[in-house]
């Protein structure tokens, strides 16, 4: 068990969402998608150009940059 | 008592309003047209730049009909489409409009009696979350389980009893797409209760009092209802950024306390910012146990399988590429033979019309003015179909996301958001779509920064003026030269779009890079109908443009070209019309771009249509060359020369008039739009200004530069 950002995930590893440290519109609307803590991602890929990812949350894909993705904290097994 | 009679006596004869919601890409748009079957009409919500569609539900077949009964009708229904939004809470223009609608708070708009919520059922968990928002509104809701098919391709099995007995509302399942589950839904909507069901998801005890005290505040402060109030309560203590929140700029007494809650749940280490959202998920989490099995175990959907491929490095970018050339070579190859078709129709029209009337100014004007005029712009339908149906497909597909997902670093570098790659795509087709697309983007200075811009991708209008001066310049038929041409043009609207908008970020709309959150839907297959539906919409908006705006302005062009009436050979007597006249005074602007008055006369007329280019052009050759009617404009071009004996079009200056054109703003349609989405003048009038100067500067550059090079 270890703690990484979700932006440092790799393709195809999966976790659970521990905690959201942004602030703001751009935290309320991760939430509002799905990413709340205990919810279960995984991080599909990265897009050509490498940013932005596509993750896998309570079963849809969600895509957003890495920056953002820099806010969640994820439990990788 | 029948079941008519019953809905009869609950509801007397009264309009019934229903306002369909639901997360983007849940299928609203397909249940709307099903519902109505296309008795709608679409119209913007005052003061805001929010799509309105609104729609009369045709009654329920049914027992009536079996019964021979037939004496009552039952109320009219009248259904709102709502934008699609996720959620209620952060307030982009579209959110706000949904909430203010369902709240009865929109002027022109009645207060829905009934609120459908359109759920994705393969994509339940998120969809509800916007059902639990609405709910809390205490309105009444009835949820309809769209993309049933999809859902159990997933091998989810769903139990409709226990999911409408715990969401406390009726869940109708529905295939918007095939038209399944229609008529139980309109029933449905004839016989919900009139009433929202109580609250059923709960926060954590200390959350709940915080609540609970900041609701009791707001109706004393506010005087709103009890259920509103509670509603507001959530969003405002969940909520950031209070500067867009009205309740609580309204009232000091409201945001002492919101910071005096928020500390308090702060000690007692309760986040504030994701309590409520937790809770609803939580909530939904526990009756999807209930109510939804899955008998297949995770495995690689279909989808996931095609994103392999069309978002891989490598394949990823073939395919985006390919799409794009394929698109823009079936214009070019495909559409000539519907288009020679329908030159041959308007010119034998016109023939017909010499034949059966005395010469007459009334003739010339059929002919010459509203023939040739009509005719030559609505040549290019074919085009404009072929544009459509790639974009329609593409969105309908699911395509339109991955491109952005695949785009969103390129527009990154622009300081743009991978979502203004649809608006600036649809650009292509209509700077004017684009436009609206644009309401997507969430921060209003990207949103401004994109609709700048827009009118640089090059539109379908444009494809009528490029297309005939690349003909000039290459009489003989070389398909992939002259989609060389077209597309270099295409790859100039972007670049100078890309350029200005590096500049616009870094002067007068100074911003952040936008933040990119965007739902990636599964691949679908297209549903012929939904694609033709769109292709037919544009088409006819193109059309009725084509049937009154051109129609209108050819009548006065054909007017302005021949009046004053002068004796003589036709030559001279446009020389000595009105737009002869306007032609001559602009001449001296417009020479060092290579071109001349009458050439001066067709951009005066495009600038309130660029495809008025090509009828003013018809009009002004036809009656210049004292030709026959119908030859054809290419010729005309051919021969036509400045009076030196020079040849007037030149490659040269066609290339130098097709930079104008890629540059300029010219469409007043545009400029109407642009003022409206922006709620001022400032904004297009400064687009109209570098817009054209920039054109004529580039097209400067061009033609000046070329013959220094000695072309
Ligand atoms: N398989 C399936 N596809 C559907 C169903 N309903 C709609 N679709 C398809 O889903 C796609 C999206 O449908 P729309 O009706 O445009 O969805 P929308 O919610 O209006 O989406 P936005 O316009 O993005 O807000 C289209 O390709 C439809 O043909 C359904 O019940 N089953």
């Amino acid at each position: 068990m270890s703690m990484i950002l979700l932006s440092q995930m790799a393709p195809g590893q999966k976790g659970e969402v521990k905690d959201l440290s942004g602030t703001g519109d751009i935290c309320q609307r991760l939430l509002e998608m799905g990413i709340t803590r205990g919810a279960k991602v995984e991080l599909v890929r990265f897009a050509p150009l490498g940013d932005p990812i596509d993750i896998l949350i309570r079963g849809y894909h969600l895509s957003l940059r890495k920056k953002e993705a820099e806010a969640v904290v994820v439990e990788v097994g | 008592m029948t079941d008519s009679t019953l809905l009869q006596a609950e509801f007397p004869t009264r309009t019934l309003t229903v306002a369909l919601a639901g997360n983007p890409n849940s299928g609203k748009t397909s249940l709307f047209n099903a519902l109505t079957k296309l008795r709608q009409k679409v119209g913007n919500y005052p003061g805001v730049t929010v799509e309105k569609k609104e729609g009369k539900m045709t009654a329920p077949a049914g027992p009536r009909q079996l019964s021979g009964d037939s004496q009552t009708e039952g109320p009219e229904v009248s259904i709102l489409d709502l934008p699609g939004t996720y959620s209620l809470a952060v307030r982009s223009p579209d959110e706000q409009v949904a909430r203010d609608v369902l709240l009865g708070l929109m002027p022109d708009t009645p207060k829905s009696d009934l609120v459908v919520c359109v759920v994705d059922a393969s994509n339940l968990e998120r969809n509800l979350y916007l059902v639990t928002q609405v709910q809390d509104l205490g309105v009444s809701v009835v949820v309809a389980l769209n993309m049933m098919d999809m859902a159990e391709r997933q091998g989810k099995e769903i139990d409709l009893e226990k999911l409408s007995r715990s969401l406390g509302c009726p869940v109708v399942p529905t295939v918007a797409s095939r038209n399944k589950g229609i008529e139980e839904l309109k029933k449905v909507i004839l016989s919900a209760p009139r009433r929202g069901g109580e609250r059923a998801w709960h926060m954590p005890p200390a959350m709940e009092e915080c609540v609970a005290e900041l609701r009791q505040l707001l109706m004393k402060e506010h005087g709103i209802g009890g259920r509103l109030a509670f509603s507001e309560a959530v969003i405002l203590l969940s909520k950031e950024d209070l500067s867009n929140e009205p309740l609580a700029q309204g009232s000091p007494a409201v945001r002492e306390r919101l910071s005096s809650l928020r500390g308090r749940l702060t000690q007692l280490n309760i986040n504030w910012r994701s309590a409520a959202i937790e809770a609803r998920y939580a909530w939904i989490q526990s009756i999807l146990k209930e109510a939804v099995h899955q008998s297949v175990t995770r495995r690689l959907f279909l989808s996931d399988r095609i994103d392999l491929v069309l978002t891989h490095k490598v394949w990823g970018w073939v395919f985006f590429l390919g799409v794009m050339g394929l698109m823009f070579f079936m214009i070019f190859s495909v559409a000539t033979i519907p288009m020679d078709w329908i030159d041959n129709k308007f010119a034998a029209l016109a023939d017909l019309i010499k034949e059966a009337m005395e010469p007459s100014d009334l003739r010339d004007l059929l002919t010459d003015g509203v023939i040739a005029g009509v005719g030559g712009v609505v040549i290019f339908l074919p085009q404009i179909l072929i544009l459509f149906f790639f974009i329609g497909l593409l969105q309908d597909t699911g395509y339109m996301a991955r491109a952005a997902f695949i785009m969103d670093r390129v527009m990154n570098k622009a300081g743009l958001h991978g979502k203004s790659f649809i608006p600036l795509l649809s650009s292509f087709a209509c700077a004017i779509p684009g436009i609206m697309a644009a309401r997507s983007i969430e921060h209003p200075k990207d949103r401004l920064v994109t609709i700048l811009i827009a009118p640089w991708m090059s539109c379908s209008a444009r494809l009528p003026v490029y297309a005939i001066l690349i003909a000039t310049i290459l009489p003989a038929a070389a398909p992939l030269q002259k989609a060389g041409i077209m597309l270099t043009m295409y790859l100039l609207g972007i670049f100078g779009a890309f350029a200005a908008a590096v500049l616009l970020k870094k002067t007068v709309l100074r911003s952040a890079t936008p933040v990119f959150i965007m739902e990636l839907p599964p691949y679908r297959l297209p549903s012929v109908k939904s694609v033709l539906l769109q292709m037919w919409e544009r088409s006819f908006l193109f059309l009725q443009k084509a049937g009154t705006v051109i129609f209108g302005l050819s009548v006065v062009l054909w007017a302005l070209m021949s009046y004053p009436k002068h004796s003589g050979d036709p030559t001279e007597a446009l020389n000595h019309s009105f737009a002869g006249m306007a032609g001559h005074v602009i001449e001296p602007i417009i020479k060092p771009l290579g071109y001349d008055w009458r050439v001066g006369i067709g951009l005066i007329g495009s600038f309130a249509a660029r495809e008025v280019f090509v009828s003013t052009m018809n009009i002004v050759f036809n009656i210049g060359n004292a030709g026959d009617a119908t030859e054809p404009l290419l010729d005309a071009f051919r021969k036509a020369a400045w009076p030196d004996g020079r040849p007037l079009f030149t490659p040269l200056s066609c290339l130098s008039l097709m930079v104008f054109y890629v540059y300029a703003m010219q469409c007043l349609s545009t400029v109407a739009v642009v003022r409206r989405e922006t709620n001022g003048w400032k904004w297009p009038l400064l687009q109209l200004f570098y817009m054209t100067g920039f054109a004529y500067f580039a097209a400067f550059v061009v033609y000046q530069g070329g013959k220094l090079l000695g072309f």
